[in-house]
């Protein structure tokens, strides 16, 4: 059920775990299969609302097991499109594909500038190796 | 800082299934193997084990046993003949709960106390300091290991004949010899079976060969929970009393005295001012342990719900809010959430036989 450790090449990592899928001027943002590994079976997603606003490095909603709460951090700057309500119904998607159907929202830039500072998949096993 | 932890006898085999191992009350201990829910699944619908071999076990024997037991425990141990289980509360002159914990009669003069891991050593000296001429106090946890199997098919799956819940009988396993008690802490069908440390890995190899799925503490919270079964240290402890816990039950107010008595015939007649209470979430949210409850009521214990995917919890309210259906409003993390106070169990079993 859940998924196998990967780390995509096309995406930006944030050293809390979390990832960013960039399009354009919107991302994707998600958390790592390291972090949902670590938190254990997902069951409650504290979303942001829809147009609120996300900053950098600052927590923008919460993940739950039944074990543990964690925050999740924004590695870029935006305002809040869309948030996955297939995650809010379903936690458990985010364990079973981390970085497909269990994207978290999806912002428009307020900095694209702020991509370049994200770090890539080699720079986050790096991370990962020193946890 | 860097404690030792310590090891049961079942530790590499723990490490071989792959379970993540957490300290817990100075032990390494599996949280997980497969995953809480899907453990905590099994237990619900089939069998699971776990290794609970960190709980303590005191030896308590002599002519004066039963005297100085029948003076510390809350429970009336002259119900119990060889062969019967009970649970009990250690009580402080506070009416406080020092631990909450089984007694075993294994014969006219001997009892067996299985007490909670982290509390081991308070029980053991606090009884030691009771001691009278005639009733020795040992600690043997060292010499034993304990499995705990849990669930419906558990009994069937062990080979065992049914038999009355708070009952024991020596066993053997697939070669094991073993005592074989119908106690358990999930609310199912099952029996929790003591064994010699040395036999441990054999005892537990012959379970999972039966087909029954290794299960962690992380599982073990949450089948408690959804049992309304309180933990000492989170939901009871010296500071709270058996009436405000609802485990007026087994405080033998009438029939005997013991430590704290007093206390709590007083808080009996005058009524609690505050209750622990069980209560299901009604709003999309995750109790946990401190929470505030809107009007001086905190959670002592939460998580989520595998069998009915909702947050559910326990925690102390005034009294006056202690009724099924009154609705609470928690504090999460600074969001009002709100919440519904159920009937014990929060969950009920549809396999459970006996109590």
């Amino acid at each position: 059920m859940a998924a196998a450790e990967s780390y995509p090449e096309d995406l930006k990592y944030h050293r809390e775990h979390d990832w960013a899928r960039i399009d354009g001027d919107e991302a994707l943002l998600g958390i790592t299969w390291f972090a949902q590994d670590a938190l254990g079976e997902l069951v409650h997603f504290e979303a942001p609302t829809q147009g609120s606003h996300v900053a950098r490095d600052s927590a923008y909603g919460e993940v739950e097991s039944v074990k543990a709460v964690s925050d999740v951090i924004a590695p870029l700057s935006g305002e809040v499109l869309e948030v996955n309500q297939s995650v809010v119904d379903a936690p458990e998607t985010v364990n079973e594909d981390p970085y497909g159907a269990g994207w978290l929202v999806r912002i428009r830039l307020e900095n694209p500038s702020e991509v370049d500072e994200l770090l890539d998949v080699a720079a986050y096993r790096q991370v990962l190796a020193e946890q | 800082m860097a404690q030792t932890l310590l090891r049961t006898p079942l530790h590499d085999r723990h490490v071989e299934l792959g379970a993540r191992m957490v300290p817990f009350a100075g032990w390494e201990m599996p949280v997980q193997y497969a995953g809480v829910i899907e453990e905590h699944r099994a237990v619900r619908r089939d069998a699971g084990v776990f290794d609970v071999s960190h709980m303590g076990e005191l030896d308590v024997e002599g002519p004066r046993a039963h005297e100085l037991l029948q003076g510390r425990l809350s429970n009336d141990l002259d119900r119990l003949r060889p062969g019967d289980a009970q649970y009990t509360l250690l009580t402080n002159e506070r009416g406080g709960i020092v631990d909450d914990l089984i007694v075993y009669r294994l014969g006219e003069f001997r009892y067996l106390l299985v007490v909670n891991a982290a509390n081991r050593e308070r029980d053991f000296a606090w009884l030691k300091e009771c001691e009278l001429s005639g009733s020795d106090v040992r600690d043997v946890s060292d010499e034993y290991a304990l499995l705990a199997v849990q669930g419906p098919h558990a009994i069937e799956k062990l080979g065992l004949a049914p038999a009355k819940a708070f009952t024991f009988a020596e066993e053997s396993i697939d070669g094991v010899e073993c005592m074989v008690n119908r106690t358990g802490y999930t609310g199912e069908d099952g029996c929790e079976i003591l064994c010699m440390a040395e036999d441990a890995v054999q005892l537990w190899d012959a379970v999972l060969a039966r087909g029954v799925a290794p299960c962690g503490l992380g599982a073990r919270d949450t089948l408690r929970l959804e049992a309304s079964l309180p933990l000492h240290g989170n939901d009871i402890g010296p500071d709270t009393d058996a009436i405000s816990a609802g485990l007026g039950w087994t405080c033998a107010l009438a029939a005997k005295d013991f430590t704290g008595a007093d206390v709590l015939r007083h808080v009996k007649e005058e009524g609690p001012e505050r209750k622990l209470v069980s209560f299901v979430m009604t709003e999309k949210a995750v109790p946990r342990q401190g929470m505030p409850i809107e009007g001086g009521g905190e959670v002592t214990s939460g998580t989520h719900s595998p069998m009915l995917d909702v947050g559910i919890g326990m925690g102390y309210v005034p009294a006056a809010q202690g009724k099924p259906e009154t609705e609470l409003t928690i504090d999460v993390r600074g969001r009002p959430r709100r919440a519904r106070v159920v009937k014990r169990p929060i969950y009920t079993s549809t396999n459970a036989k006996g109590e």
